[in-house]
């Protein structure tokens, strides 16, 4: 047997890497939200201003925006996904010529790194050079400008991810419909159920905890969505794309304001905890108790 | 299950893939087009290219050395982190450690939190206290390296952990009887065996260190800024190259592409922390 000492030593220089840039940067900004402090201003000293930066952040509207777009952009995106991930992995489960193929190009995607998204797509749909816009401007006479229309730019981007995201769907789904075992869905024939009855009583409780995963995951990477956005936008026009990232990206490093930046650093930080927290909760725990 | 003619789902997945593929197909029209051209009538189907981007991106002095520094940092950082890694699971696998467990655990919350939130405080301490004298880590290729271990360590822990609990314990056990250190164990004995594994490790790691963007464009001036971050210097407030643009996201692109087919079945296990086995 070997000694607990060499498995402490193995770990160590994890331990070490993630200590200085995951768990001190943590500490540090949860100190620095409770200064006012503004290096470049007239008085660049830290001055400890107790919960002033948190009683201001309630009342920050332009905060409270970022939270909204996110919420909303988080309820479109991820629904759209979870629809046509459910039908595409469906699509999947028959057999037909040329399925791994197709799905190799499915995936594809998912490898690009989203500032090469954002980018494809600010081709694609920026007025003048886009594709998107000129079609629909010469076929429909709709005219579509990400530059000035909110509701154009925020469309993109949620169209956008669901062409970058959709298939992780897909492939968790096929992942879950692939395990289901056949008998209730042969017992439920024999009772006479239909198509939507099987649906909804049968196959959505069994792949229920695929959903919710996917769901879960989508769900934080939204909260951290800033790339794709900050190249196709910059959060705007106006603030009509400024997600919670962005919004720090935009607001604390112009501004060097970094007690109140730190505030907010903190702030998106609980939300994420407490958005992933109430999910588990809900959608995970009822199940659970059932089941022991 | 009604019978369904194949000719059905052939078309239904021709269209999916063409609406894959298309936005990737625009970005290298766009790439291979002159620039008096793009302002013109799009053009689905693609005469004449043009080279005179690539020639120009390639040419970049600037350019380069971002991409240098692409390749040094996610090259760097995909070693470090698949090594530290395979270290951490064989002892995460082997010992009988307390708090062990929460310990795996705590790792994935660092790549959970929104690294925008971790700009700031990363940017004041390595800007003010990780320094020697006047040295700082701030726009450093070692720094970024270290700031990319944030996300991609836990990742290789998470990937690695079920290869090594999948090696016998029986295999270290017998060769200590032979009197083999624990030093030529892990290294010459269990590591060899994992081999499949950190391959696929270190392929991902790369590409996400290869990938990232708002860390690099936050943490770096000059001295270390990479080809993402290259790619956001074309978009001005005054105009944007979009030639330039999209020629510098093709090269981007394609060391992922080329890799994609290598990884392609770990993709899903490795984008849900493992939650599903692709």
């Amino acid at each position: 047997m070997q000694s607990n000492r060499l498995g402490w030593i193995l770990l160590a220089p994890t331990l070490t890497i993630l200590f200085f840039f995951g768990v001190l940067p943590f500490i540090y900004v949860v100190y620095v939200s409770f200064h006012s402090w503004n290096p470049f201003a007239a008085n660049p000293e830290m001055i400890f201003n107790g919960a002033d930066n948190f009683r201001r952040i309630v009342f920050d509207e332009e905060f409270l925006n970022s939270v909204g777009v996110t919420v909303m952009f988080v309820f479109f995106a991820v629904l759209s996904e979870l629809i046509l991930g459910y039908i595409l992995a469906q699509a999947f489960m028959k057999d037909f010529p040329g399925k791994s193929f197709f799905r190799t190009i499915h995936t594809l995607p998912l490898i690009m790194a989203p500032i090469i998204v954002g980018s494809v797509w600010k081709l694609m749909t920026t007025p003048s050079i886009g594709i998107i816009p000129h079609y629909l401007d010469e076929w429909f006479g709709i005219s579509m400008n990400i530059g000035t229309s909110a509701f154009a730019a925020f469309t993109t981007i949620v169209i956008m991810d669901i062409w970058h995201w959709t298939p992780l769907v897909t492939l968790t789904l096929i992942a879950a419909l692939v395990s289901l075992p056949p008998d209730p869905f042969e017992q439920a024939q024999i009772d006479g159920a239909n198509k939507r009855q099987i649906f909804w009583h049968i196959t959505l409780p069994m792949i229920a905890p695929a959903v919710v995963a996917t769901v879960f995951i989508r769900l934080m990477d939204a909260l951290r969505t800033v790339d794709e956005v900050w190249m196709l936008t910059g959060g705007g026009p106006g603030s009509s794309t400024r997600f919670v990232g962005v919004h720090i990206f935009k607001e604390v490093f112009p501004k060097t304001n970094y007690g109140y930046g730190s505030t907010i650093s903190v702030i998106v930080l609980y939300l994420t905890i407490v958005a992933c927290w109430l999910l588990y909760v809900t959608m995970l725990a009822p199940r659970n108790s059932k089941e022991g | 299950m009604r019978k369904q003619s194949p000719i059905v789902g052939i078309i239904f997945w021709t269209v999916v893939s063409t609406l894959t593929l298309f936005p990737i197909y625009w970005l290298f029209v766009i790439s291979v087009k002159p620039a008096v051209q793009l302002f013109s009538t799009p053009d689905v189907i693609l005469s004449d290219p043009f080279w005179g981007n690539y020639a120009k991106v390639w040419g970049d002095r600037l350019l380069r050395s971002y991409m240098l520094n692409s390749v040094i940092i996610s090259t760097g950082n995909a070693i470090l982190c698949t090594i530290l890694g395979f270290f951490a699971c064989y002892a995460l696998s082997r010992f009988k450690m307390s708090g062990k467990e929460s310990i795996f655990f705590w790792t994935i919350t660092n790549r959970m939190a929104p690294p925008a939130v971790f700009l700031l405080p990363l940017f004041l301490l390595m800007t003010q206290v990780y320094t020697i004298g006047e040295w700082r880590l701030l726009d450093t290729q070692i720094g970024m390296i270290l700031v990319y271990c944030t996300f991609n360590l836990p990742f290789a822990i998470w990937t690695l952990r079920p290869t090594v609990d999948g090696i016998p314990k029986e295999l270290d056990e017998a060769a200590f009887v032979d009197g083999a250190s624990s030093w030529k164990v892990i290294t010459e004995i269990v590591f060899p065996l994992c081999r499949p594994g950190l391959a696929v490790t270190l392929i991902l790691t790369w590409v996400f260190a290869w990938n990232e963007y708002l860390l690099a464009a936050t943490l770096t001036n000059f001295n270390a800024r990479t080809l993402t971050t290259g790619l956001s210097e074309y978009v001005t407030t005054t105009g944007t190259e979009w030639g330039i643009m999209a020629t510098i996201s093709v090269f981007t692109l394609i060391p992922a592409l080329i890799v994609f087919g290598l990884v392609q079945k770990h993709i899903v296990a490795g984008l849900t922390f493992g939650a599903v086995k692709g």
